[in-house]
C-alpha cells in the first residue's frame, strides 16, 4: 500500500523556485535512498513533507496514507506518522531530553485519542532504547542536544525514531558527520527499526550509508527533480561514475 | 502643580485618606506623629510620575491614578475565603504568617510552631514601642504612604545562630475589593543564621484591589538567607512592594522574585552589601499577559569591598503588555574588588509586547569587574519547529521553550520544593495562555 504519494511537487522559497515537479511513491515496507548532489533540494523535499514553514507549495501534492499531508500542521503529522531526522538537529538548551521525549509522546498519543503513557512504562523504553543506542542516561537529563556531539546528535534523532513508532521515517543526511563506528550504532538502530509497515527514505550524499541500510529503491536528485530510479545497483553505478552525468540529464 | 494631583480622581483630598483611615492606624503618639510626617511627604510628592527618573517607566498617575482607601478588618466570611487561599497558596512544610487585607490572622497563622525559633510580633503590637519601625532612608512617595497607612504586619527577630528547620511564609491575602492593603514587616537576622522567607501575595476572590507592602531585612555576619517573593494577584490589582535589605559579611542572600499577576506592579529592591566577603544572588521572573505591567527595580548598593553580586532577570510579555527592568549597581569608593555582574532577557510573545530595559553601573572604585547584558527577542521559530515535529502543538512547544527561557532565573533557588512551587505557579501562567 502506497504511504506516501509525492505528485508533481513543485516548491519556492523566496520566490525562487527549488523543487520543479518532484514525483515518488514510496510504500508500506520499502527502504528508499534519495542520493544527490548538494543544492539538489534533497533537504526542501524533508522540510516540506515534515511541514517546515517558510516553503510556498505552488504545484502537485503529496498524500500521506491517502490524506492530503500538505493541509496538516507539523503536529499534525508526526501525530499521523511521519519522521524527519533532521540534517541539523537543534539545540534546545533548559529543556531536557527526558522532558522533551515525554511531553513528545504524550502529546503524540493525545492526538491519536490514546492515553498518557505512564512514567515507569515510559522510562523502561527510553531506558531500553537508549542502551542499544549506546546512549548515556545522564546525556538524557541534559538539555536536548546541548553540547552533544555530532554522532550523539544523530542517534537522539534515532531514539525518537524508536520510541515514537512513526510509519514513516525520513533521515536527511543521518551520515553527515559520523565517524564509522557512530555510523555503525545509528544504522543499526534504524535498520531494527525496519518493519513491514514502515517505510525508510533515506537521504544521503555518500554511497557509504547504503552498505549498511540496504535500500530497495535508490533515486537520483538533482536540480529539483528526480531524474532516475533503480535498485540498490543504482547507487554502486553514481558511487563509480558520480553525480556528473544527471547534472547534465536535469 | 502638586496640590491639583494631590486630589484623588473624583476631587476628594488625598488628606482624607490619611483622615478616614487615621482611627484604625495602630502605634503610639510618638508613631502617630512619625506617620503625618509621612504623609506630609506623600501628600507633597503625590503618586510618583514619569518625570521622577526612578519610575520614569511606571508612571502611577498614568497607570494608577488615585490611591483607594483602606481596606476594612476582615469578617469572619473574608477569612474563610481567605483560608482557602492560603490552603491552597501554601509551601508544604512552611510555617505560614498571613496578613487579610492588610490586618495579621492570628488563626491561619502558625504562630505557636514559629515563636519557638523565632522571635515574633505583629507590626500592630510592635508599634506600640517602636516608632521606628516606620522609618527608612528612602524618600520614594509610595514608601512614604505605606509608612503613614501601615496598618500591620509581622516583625521578626531571628536570633544568631538560628538555623530555621522551616521557611517561614507570609502570605498576604486580598479578599475585599476596590480597597487598599498598606503593610510592612521587619526582619531582623542575627549572625550566623540560616534562614528561607518566602511572601505570597494572592487574592481570595477580592477584584481591583491595591497593595503597598514593604519590608526591612538586616542580615547578620555568616548567615545564609534566602528570600522570595511571589505576587500572585489578581488580573486587575495594583500591587506596590518595596524590600530593603542590609548586608553584613560573609553571608550568601540569595533574592528570588516573581511576578505573575497584577494590571501594574512594581518589586522594588533596595538591597545594600554593607560587609565584606558576601555573595548576594538576586534573581527574578515577569511573566505578563493582556495590558499588564510589570516592574522589577533592584538598586544594588555594593558599599563595601570584595562582595559578589548576580542579577538574572527574565521576563515573558504577551499580548500588549509592558515589563520593566531596571538594574542599578552601585560601587561606592570603598569597594575594590567588587564583582558585580547582571543579565536580563525579555521574551516577546506577540508584536505589541514591550520590554524597557535600565542598566545602570555606577561605579566609584577602580578595581572592580562589573558588567551587564540585556537580550531581547522573540521565540526561536527553529526550536518551535522542531517541537512541533515531534508532535508538540504551537501553545505547548511556546509552553516548553518559555519554561526553559524562566528556567535560567528560577534555577537560582537552591532548594529542591521550593522550586518546583514556583514553577508550579509558573505553570498555572502558561495553562492561563492556552
Ligand atoms: N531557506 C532557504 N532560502 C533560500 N534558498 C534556500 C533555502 N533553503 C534551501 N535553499 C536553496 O535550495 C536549494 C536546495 O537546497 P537543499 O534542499 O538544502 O539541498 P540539499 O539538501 O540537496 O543539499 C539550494 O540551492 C539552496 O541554496
Ligand atoms: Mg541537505
Amino acid at each position: 500500500m502506497a504511504l506516501l504519494e509525492v505528485k508533481d511537487l513543485k516548491v519556492r522559497v523566496e520566490e525562487r523556485e527549488i523543487l520543479h515537479g518532484l514525483t515518488m511513491t514510496v510504500n508500506e515496507g520499502e527502504i528508499h535512498a534519495i542520493m544527490g548532489p548538494n543544492g539538489s533540494g534533497k533537504s526542501t523535499l524533508s522540510h516540506v513533507i515534515a511541514g517546515k514553514p517558510g516553503y510556498e507549495v505552488t504545484d502537485g501534492q503529496i498524500l500521506f496514507k491517502g490524506e492530503d499531508l500538505l493541509e496538516m500542521a507539523p503536529e499534525e503529522r508526526a501525530a499521523k506518522g511521519v519522521f524527519l531526522a533532521f540534517q541539523y538537529p537543534v539545540e534546545i538548551p533548559g529543556v531536557t531530553t527526558m522532558n522533551f521525549l515525554r511531553t513528545a509522546l504524550n502529546a503524540q498519543r493525545k492526538a491519536r485519542g490514546e492515553s498518557e503513557l505512564m512514567v515507569p512504562d515510559f522510562l523502561k523504553k527510553v531506558r531500553e532504547v537508549s542502551k542499544s543506542l549506546n546512549i548515556p542516561q545522564d546525556m538524557l537529563k541534559r538539555g536536548v542536544n546541548v553540547g552533544f556531539s555530532g554522532g550523539e546528535k544523530k542517534r537522539n534523532e534515532v531514539l525518537q525514531m524508536a520510541l515514537f513508532e512513526p510509519s514513516l521515517c525520513i533521515l536527511d543526511e543521518m551520515d553527515s558527520g559520523l565517524d564509522i563506528d557512530a555510523l555503525r550504532i545509528a544504522a543499526d538502530g534504524v535498520n531494527a527499526l525496519h518493519s513491514p509497515k514502515r517505510a525508510m527514505v533515506v537521504i544521503t550524499h555518500y554511497q557509504r550509508l547504503l552498505n549498511y541500510i540496504v535500500p530497495d529503491i535508490v533515486h537520483v536528485m538533482s536540480k529539483g527533480r528526480v531524474v532516475k530510479s533503480g535498485g540498490k545497483e543504482l547507487a554502486l553505478e553514481l558511487e563509480a561514475s558520480g553525480y556528473a552525468q544527471f547534472e547534465d540529464a536535469a | 502643580m502638586n496640590v491639583a494631583v494631590a486630589k484623588t480622581g473624583n476631587g476628594r483630598a488625598v488628606s482624607d485618606l490619611f483622615a478616614s483611615a487615621e482611627g484604625r492606624l495602630p502605634g503610639s503618639p510618638a508613631v502617630v506623629a512619625v506617620r503625618r510626617e509621612a504623609f506630609e511627604t506623600y501628600e507633597r510628592l503625590g503618586l510618583p510620575h514619569r518625570r521622577i527618573e526612578e519610575w520614569k517607566y511606571t508612571d502611577l498617575r498614568a497607570l494608577v491614578g488615585e490611591v483607594l482607601s483602606l481596606a476594612a478588618s476582615p469578617d469572619v466570611a473574608a477569612l474563610k475565603r481567605a483560608a482557602e487561599a492560603v490552603k491552597a497558596n501554601a509551601i508544604e512544610g512552611a510555617r505560614k504568617l498571613v496578613l487579610v487585607d492588610g490586618v495579621f490572622a492570628a488563626d491561619l497563622s502558625d504562630v505557636k510552631a514559629l515563636a519557638a525559633e523565632v522571635g515574633f510580633k505583629t507590626l500592630r503590637e510592635a508599634l506600640e514601642k517602636d516608632a521606628g519601625l516606620l522609618k527608612t532612608a528612602s524618600t520614594d512617595a509610595v514608601i512614604a504612604l505605606n509608612a503613614a497607612m501601615a496598618t500591620d504586619g509581622v516583625v521578626l527577630d531571628i536570633a544568631a545562630g538560628t538555623q530555621l528547620s522551616a521557611p517561614i511564609q507570609i502570605i498576604h491575602v486580598a479578599t475585599a475589593s476596590s480597597a487598599a492593603a498598606f503593610t510592612r514587616s521587619q526582619v531582623a537576622i542575627g549572625k550566623g543564621v540560616r534562614a528561607t522567607i518566602i511572601e505570597t501575595f494572592v487574592a481570595a476572590g477580592a477584584k481591583a484591589y491595591q497593595v503597598n507592602d514593604a519590608v526591612i531585612v538586616t542580615v547578620g555576619d555568616d548567615s545564609d538567607v534566602a528570600h522570595i517573593r511571589l505576587m500572585d494577584d489578581a488580573a486587575d490589582a495594583v500591587n506596590i512592594t518595596s524590600q530593603f535589605v542590609t548586608i553584613g559579611a560573609n553571608v550568601k542572600f540569595n533574592v528570588f522574585n516573581m511576578t505573575t499577576g497584577a494590571a501594574v506592579s512594581r518589586l522594588q529592591g533596595f538591597i545594600t552589601l554593607a560587609g565584606e566577603g558576601s555573595e548576594l544572588s538576586a534573581n527574578g521572573v515577569n511573566l505578563l499577559q493582556k495590558t499588564e505591567h510589570g516592574d522589577t527595580t533592584l538598586v544594588v548598593d555594593h558599599a563595601v569591598p570584595n562582595c559578589v553580586s548576580r542579577e538574572v532577570f527574565r521576563a515573558v510579555i504577551d499580548d500588549r503588555a509592558h515589563s520593566v527592568f531596571q538594574g542599578r549597581i552601585i560601587v561606592r569608593p570603598d569597594a575594590q574588588k567588587t564583582d558585580g555582574k547582571m543579565m536580563t532577557r525579555a521574551l516577546l510573545l506577540s508584536d505589541e509586547a514591550e520590554a524597557d530595559n535600565k542598566p545602570e553601573l555606577e561605579i566609584f572604585a577602580d578595581d572592580v569587574s562589573c558588567g551587564h547584558g540585556a537580550t531581547a527577542g522573540a521565540l526561536d521559530e527553529s526550536l518551535l519547529f522542531y517541537l512541533k515535529a515531534r508532535g508538540l502543538p504551537e501553545k505547548q512547544a511556546q509552553a516548553l521553550l518559555i519554561q526553559a527561557f524562566v528556567g535560567e532565573a528560577i534555577e537560582q533557588i537552591a532548594d529542591d520544593g521550593l522550586r518546583e512551587h514556583v514553577i508550579g505557579i509558573a505553570e498555572r501562567w502558561l495553562e492561563r495562555r492556552q
